[in-house]
């Protein structure tokens, strides 16, 4: 197939779409506009090993300058696309550039939500999605004092482990009674809040954030009770939000971002979608899901690079995501919400245990910490049902026995 | 820098010079040798970086640790010489080392 293809976000999803179109075999120009003046790079190290000073920028590249050349795909970086005209089947850049595509993705992402409180402007305020965001923050962590981090989900646990790690007093905010209360069962929550607490964090659940104090820079949080916690920064980790600004003015469905079919693409033939911004029908749970994870944004991109590129491709994919906190590895499979009984295998004292989550008896989801055979093998079981739970739960039953 | 041979299931051989402090699996990336994946970014979590050492490198390799042992359990065809790639760092002494990629990953 030829034509042109534009990209616009030179994410994770992005750069996968781009390599898989050509493996699908796809001649045509493929041109990627990224508003972020770096190739597209990895995000989970910006809260582990790069925000604690262990790799630099360049490591973070998913592929090097040359592999874009070589696949002749034009990289057009510090690039903002202003707006899509599906009419003409065009994009305008911000610079007021505009080029024509035959076919389009959406890949841009999921920013984090951001604080309109008192004071929420002030220096000293953070966010982590970007390469920028976290070599922001670094120098935060040699500083010493204390850090307020607000909301206990994945990203601002990694953060207050991060932080910890060089030495920094932390308070986490989280206004729900655990952490982890959006995407994990309780057994995971009750287990990570005993870990942080043992590094030291000082953990408050159930503590809603007010507003910000400070001259210039933020001096202190003041929760809703009252009270006033004294810091020198804090990090803002409430979720992230779908970029669905383009698809919307361009009056493409939304539904809990941008609206995708199993094939990524979006209510206009021409326009496909992957990645955090994007939501699909799920097969395996039977209704749309959106999802922020690098497996997500991998498989996807594939399946919107193969159907672009002139191929046949479904998404079906079971959903997985990791998490590294201090010494502990959570690997996780499918998604836990709307479980009405759980197994656990394994001790949590021993940190090395599993939780297995199931909705009318079918398996949906499991939690391993530091148990990568349990993540392995669940994989396979996903949206099984008739696992025998006496069997599961007895860590002495060799899970390969269990796979059918 | 030492030198890094890998040896494609086509049989297709790329030598690379290697930083040393890097894994495996970024001198390889980094040189675009296909049939890596590493989708995880060599955070040990998915497996899609898996290789196989040659045997004269074994010893001086070493022994993949326990979590990496048990992702290596369900790679694609896992062996007694399989390891994931970013578990192994470069160092002087691996100048000269051969690894054989899988026919797939994960
Ligand atoms: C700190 C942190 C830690 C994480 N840890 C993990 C983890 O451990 N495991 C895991 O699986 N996932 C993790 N994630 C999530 C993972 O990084 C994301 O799910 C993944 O990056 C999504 O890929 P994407 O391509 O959809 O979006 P992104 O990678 O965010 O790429 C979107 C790009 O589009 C650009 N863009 C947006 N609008 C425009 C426009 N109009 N014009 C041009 N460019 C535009 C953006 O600037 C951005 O660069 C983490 C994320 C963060 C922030
Ligand atoms: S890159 Fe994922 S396990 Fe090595």
């Amino acid at each position: 197939m030829n034509g042109r293809a534009i990209i616009i976000g030179a994410g994770q999803a992005g750069a996968q779409a781009a390599q898989s179109m050509r493996q699908a075999g796809f001649a045509g120009e493929i041109v990627i506009f990224g508003e972020e003046p770096e190739p597209p790079y990895q995000r989970p190290p910006l809260s582990k090993g790069y925000l604690q000073g262990e790799l630099d920028t360049e490591r973070l590249y998913l592929r090097p300058l040359a592999f874009y050349d070589q696949l002749k795909i034009d990289l057009r970086l510090g690039v903002r696309v202003a707006s899509i005209d599906r009419a003409a089947k065009a994009v305008a850049t911000e610079k007021g550039e505009t080029v024509s595509y035959d076919k389009l993705l959406i890949a841009t992402g999921a920013p984090p939500r951001r604080l309109a409180c008192q004071g929420a402007d002030l220096a000293g305020i953070h966010y982590l999605r970007t390469i920028a965001d976290s070599d922001a923050l670094r120098p935060v962590l040699s500083e010493g004092g204390r850090i307020v981090i607000v909301g206990a989900g994945y990203i601002g646990l990694e953060a207050a482990a991060s932080a910890r790690k060089a030495g920094l007093e932390v308070t986490v905010l989280e206004m729900a009674d655990r952490v982890l209360a959006r995407v994990a069962g309780k057994e995971i929550s009750a287990f990570y809040e005993k870990l942080h607490r043992d590094h030291g964090v000082d953990l408050r659940l159930g503590a809603a954030l007010d507003h910000f104090e400070g001259e210039k820079a933020v001096a202190a949080a003041i929760l809703k009770s009252g009270e006033t916690i004294a810091c020198k920064a804090v990090l803002v980790g409430v979720g992230a939000a779908p970029a669905t600004a383009l698809a919307e003015a361009a009056d493409l469905r939304l539904a809990n971002g941008v609206w995708t079919d199993e094939r990524a693409q979006t209510s206009d033939p021409s326009i496909f979608a992957a990645g955090d911004c994007a939501s699909h029908p799920s097969a395996i749970y039977d209704r749309r899901i959106r999802l922020e994870s690098v497996p997500n944004a991998i498989e996807q991109a594939k399946v919107a690079g193969v159907n672009m590129a002139g191929g046949e491709a479904r998404y079906d994919a079971v959903p997985w995501f990791w998490s590294d906190q201090f010494d502990v590895k959570l690997q996780t499979v499918g998604v836990s919400e709307g479980a009405d009984e759980t197994v656990i295998r394994g001790e949590p004292s021993t940190r090395r245990f599993s939780v297995w989550y199931f909705q009318r008896g079918r398996l949906i989801a499991v939690d391993a910490v530091n148990d990568p055979a349990a993540f392995a093998i669940s994989k396979r079981l996903i949206g099984k049902s008739g696992l025998d739970a006496v069997k599961l739960a007895d860590a002495g039953t060799d899970l390969k026995s269990l796979a059918f | 820098m030492p030198k890094i041979t890998y040896i494609e299931h086509n049989g297709k051989e790329h030598v690379v010079d290697a930083d040393v402090g890097v894994s495996v699996m970024e001198a390889a990336v980094k040189n675009m040798v296909p049939g890596i994946d590493a989708d995880c970014g060599g955070a040990c979590a998915c497996a899609t970086c898996h290789v196989y050492v040659d045997a004269a490198w074994m010893d001086k390799v070493g022994k993949p640790e326990a979590m990496e042992e048990s992702m290596l359990d369900f790679a694609h065809e896992p062996k007694e010489n399989s390891r994931l790639s970013c578990q192994i760092a470069v160092r002087k002494e691996l100048d000269g080392l051969v690894v054989r990629l899988p026919e797939f990953q994960g």
